[in-house]
Parts: structure tokens; sequence; C-alpha cells
């Protein structure tokens, strides 16, 4: 366990120290920043709905820079014999990777729980709903753990970043766009189809409501990232 | 060409190891090891064994396959064939164990260019599970070691190639592990700190097992007990390097300075009785000859009064090592009979 801890603190800290993830999180601030300000500018009541929408969104295009690097660039650079030759399990440091990608994700995240101060001195106190904000941030980081282990196993696969992260980007925007072609429809092939889009999962978590599938859809595919993550990392000893 | 195929015979084989120099145990067992590399052979049948408190040189030409043997014995990729038993636990069944009881310093050197030495090390010492009570102390202890003191609070990234081997040996040394495993530890060094890492490879003896790989054979002379040599993925050779260098010292081969005319200095020497050839460079009156002999006379008096004789700068005579290139070409050219 004081192993775990002590790959956990290191792999935050060069994530906090690569000086691309503060441009991705100025321009994820920005942008999210734009669309709660339409929001201001336009609503008619309050609710964060529709910003917490857009922001599950912009999520996906973030994610995969934070991830990008965990495990590609230490192959590249060869660390990943040094790190491998230690003591060390290959489940201690996937799940110390991905922990410290989830903790710069939650980070990233951080500064929006402004706009929740910022509505609520906007519209006045006691007209914000904070069920569905908690509900909503709950949602975030369960998507995040799935957006970071499918990251991290896709940095696994390549020595090259940027192919992770093009990789990553495709695997989530499909995953997007899946769960709209179900949309509506019915028959089991679209509710299996519809299932695995993601973002009918986070729908529920904007809206207030906390449903079991919705935790075990985000649970189980993290689950299941980590699992072929670790098998990936295992795998150049019997490749 | 019969005297260069006659060498290697000379040499023991590995088949024919003689008894341990220390106490007899083998640190390392390695028993048919074979590697491929998809269709690759990377290492062919090796065997041999590092004995509890030795320094073992590995020696082979870039590409002979040290750098698989070594990553096969510090678990970082397993074998295609053999066997492998490192500090009493088999590599691939018991791999953590193995990894508890070693310091690796891979080729090239891989460290993280954001973090600082001291942090480095502090970390590489939390996983290796150096207790914690004990790290500080060990800590200082590899930093005085390897002489990294004035670099400590640096950034990895911005050290000189020198100082990034010199962390690579702190790092290999923190948790004081039983066997050390150096991949080229000396390689792309100034001579300055070439002869610092093997003063410092030196002091080690008798506090750990040590086998490091170099493809230069005058490394190995100076540091290690006995030596492996490995070419083509196969065991070519094996002794102490007094055997080596006796066996290859005694070729011959002469380098001679003298400051004079060149052609008149050539056909003197080539006159000399017992020489075969000479072959001579001029570098504005500085002339160097390389000079071979017959087996078994010694020329280099008759060259020295030669030379004394006729007037001319006699700066040096040597007689000269055999390059490891050309100990392969034996080594290996023997094989293929």
């Amino acid at each position: 366990m004081g192993n775990l801890w002590a790959l956990y603190r290191r792999e935050t800290n060069s994530v906090f120290l690569s000086p691309v993830v503060y441009l991705f999180t100025t321009v994820f601030l920005v942008v999210t920043g734009f669309f709660f300000y339409i929001y201001i500018r336009d609503a008619q009541q309050a609710s964060l709905r529709w910003v917490f929408s857009n922001i599950s969104i912009i999520l996906l295009f973030f994610a995969p820079a934070i991830t990008m690097r965990l495990l590609s660039e230490e192959a590249k650079t060869g660390t990943l014999e040094t790190l491998m030759t230690a003591p060390v399990t290959d489940i201690q440091v996937v799940l110390a990777k991905f922990f410290a990608g989830l903790t710069f994700y939650m980070v990233m995240l951080l500064p929006t729980l402004s706009y929740v101060a910022l509505l609520r001195m906007v519209a006045g106190s006691g007209v914000v709903d904070y069920g569905p904000v908690l509900s909503a941030y709950l949602g975030f980081i369960l998507m995040g753990a799935m957006f970071v282990s499918l990251g991290l196993f896709f940095s696994s696969l390549t020595r090259n970043q940027i192919v992770a992260f093009a990789v990553t980007l495709a695997t989530l925007l499909l995953l997007w766009v899946v769960g709209m072609f179900a949309r509506g429809k019915t028959g089991v092939i679209h509710q299996i189809i519809g299932f695995l889009g993601m973002f009918e999962h986070i729908d529920a978590f904007v809206k207030g409501l906390i449903d079991t599938r919705d935790v075990v859809y985000y649970l189980s595919t993290t689950f299941f990232f980590l699992f072929l993550t670790v098998r990936s990392v295992e795998s150049r000893k019997w490749r | 060409m019969a005297e260069k195929t006659e060498a290697p015979e000379q040499v023991r084989t590995a088949d024919e190891e003689k008894a341990p120099p220390t106490n007899g145990k083998a640190a390392i067992q390695i028993r048919n090891l074979t590697k491929y590399y998809g269709e690759f052979l990377a290492v062919e049948n090796i065997s041999f064994d590092v004995w509890e408190g030795e320094i073992l040189g590995f020696i082979g030409p870039n590409g002979a396959g040290k750098s698989t043997t070594l990553k096969i014995l510090t678990c970082f990729m397993p074998a295609s064939e053999g066997k492998v038993t490192v500090a009493d636990h088999d590599v691939f069944t018991d791999s953590l164990e193995v990894r508890k009881n070693i310091g690796y310093m891979p080729e090239n050197v891989p460290l993280y260019p954001e973090m600082r030495v001291r942090e480095y090390l502090k970390f590489r010492a939390a996983i290796k599970y150096v207790p914690r009570s004990e790290r500080k102390e060990r800590i200082r202890d590899v930093i005085g070691k390897c002489g990294i003191a004035d670099v400590e609070n640096k950034i990895i990234g911005q050290l000189s190639k020198g100082y990034r081997q010199r962390v690579g040996l702190a790092d290999a040394l923190i948790s004081n592990p039983r066997i050390l495993i150096l991949d080229e530890p000396l390689a792309s060094l100034d001579p300055n700190q070439q002869q610092m890492a093997k003063d410092l490879i030196k002091s080690l003896r008798g506090q750990h097992t040590i086998i490091f790989s170099t493809h230069i054979l005058a490394d190995v002379g100076e540091i290690a007990d006995r030596m492996i040599i490995i070419d083509q993925g196969r065991v070519v050779g094996s002794g102490t390097p007094d055997e080596f260098a006796q066996r290859f010292e005694s070729e011959h081969h002469l380098r001679v300075e003298v400051v004079g005319p060149v052609d008149e200095i050539t056909n003197t020497v080539k006159g000399i009785e017992g020489v075969t050839e000479v072959e001579a460079s001029d570098h504005e009156g500085l002339v160097t000859l390389k000079v071979t002999s017959e087996q078994d006379a010694d020329i280099r008096e008759e060259v020295t009064r030669a030379i004394v004789e006729k007037n001319w700068g006699l700066r040096e005579v040597r007689a000269e090592r055999i390059e490891l290139a050309e100990i392969f070409a034996r080594l290996t050219g023997s094989r293929e009979e």
C-alpha cells in the first residue's frame, strides 16, 4: 500500500508539472465560462441543467489530454523499464496512474463550482436547487473515472501521445453518437446500443436522478478499461 | 591463419567453468537461456553463473544480446526458453522477490526529467521497500557515494549526461540491493567521469554482487573479477581479465613512436629478424609504427636498439593489447569451424 501511495504522489506531481494540462484547463474554463455566460444572459429559470449538459460534453474533449501521456510517455522515454523493474506490481502502477489522472480531472472541474456560487449571487439564495448540483458533480466524477480509464488504456497501447489522444477522443465521440442513434427507438438492439451511449447516463445525474443503472454503467466500464490496461501493461511479458 | 583459430581454445568456455572464486554460492544462475523477438533470435542457449560477491563483466559488441539478457535478469521481459534464477528466486514465477533484491541501471539511464534529484531518490526508495526510518540515511549515503550532492536539488532534465548516469547509479544503490545489474554504466561518459564511475564500482566490491555490460574491453580489465564474452546471442568465451590480457598481449603487437624519416624507419624496422608486418603513419615528423612480429619472439629490445643506433628520437615502445573487435573476430571466427 505504501508503494501505491508513493506511485500516486509521483504521478500526480508529474501531471501537475506538465504545462500542456494547464493550457487545456484554461481553455476548458473559458469554454464552460462562455456557456455559463450565455445561460445567465438568456435563462428564464435558476437551474444549471443546460450548463451542466454542455460541461459534460466539453469534458469529453478535454479528458484525453489528461490521460494521453500517462503510460505512452514512460514507454517512449524508457522510464517504464526502471519503473517495472522496481518491486511494484502492474496493478499498482495502473491504479496510481488512474487515480492521478482522476485527481487532475477533478481539479480541472473544481473552478466550475464557482458558477453555482455566481448563480446564487445573481438569482438570490433559496432559488438554487442544490440537489441536482450535487448529483451532477457525482455524475461528472463517475463519468470522469470512465474517461480516465479509457484514456489510460489507449495510452498503454502506444508510445505516441498524440495517437493516444486521438484514439481516446474518437472512442469517446463514438460512445456519444451511439447514444443519439438509439434515442427514441424501441427494441432490444436499440436498448443495448442506448445503454452503451454514455451521455444517456449523465443526463439522469444532471436532472438530479441517481439511478443504479447509470452508476453501474460508469463503474463497470471503468473496471473494464482498468482491467484491459493492466493486461496491456503485462503484455510485454507474453509478446 | 592457423594461429588465429587456435586463440580461443586457450580461453575457457562457459561449459568448462572452473570452481567459483568466492564462497561458491551463485547469486545469478542462467541455464539454457534463449530469447526470440518474433522470428529474430537475440539470445541463443546461454548458460553461466554469477557468483556471490564477484564483479562480472559482460562484454560483447552492440547487438550481441547483452541488454536482452539483462532485461530478462531484471524481470522486465521473460525468456523464450530456459531457466533464470536471481537471488534464489525464479525470474518468471517469483519476479517481485527478484526485484526486491536487485538494483538495476538500464542502458541510457531513463529518468523522469521533471523531477528533482533528491525527490526522485526519495520516490525510488519508497517503491523499493526501503523502510521509512532508513530512507534519509540511505539517500544521504548514495548521494555521497555517487558524488551528486551538488545537484541534489536540481531538475533531472537539466543535468549533464555524466550526472544523469550517477543519479541512475544512486537509484540502483538506494535499496542497498544484494545484486547490482548495470547496463553499459560507462557508456557516453568523458574519461574523467569514466574513471570516477570505475572507481565507484570498484569500491562496491564485496558489498554487492555486480554484473555490468560493456562493449569496451579496457573497462573490464580494470574492474571485473571475471568476464563473459557474448556475440550474436552466444557465449563465446569467459575467463579472468589477466587470462585474456596475457593471451592477447603475447601476440606481439608493438606500438612504436619515433621522430625521424618515415621511410627509413619503416625499412629499418622491417629488417629486424622476426618482424612480419609494419604499418607506419607520419604526423609532421612523428612516426607511429604498428609492428607485428612472429609468435614467441620478443623484439622490443631489438627495435629499441635499432632506432637508438640511428639517432632517431625514440618516444615510446609498448606492447599493444589487441582491440576487442579483433578478439571477437578470432573468437567468432573459430566458431564457424
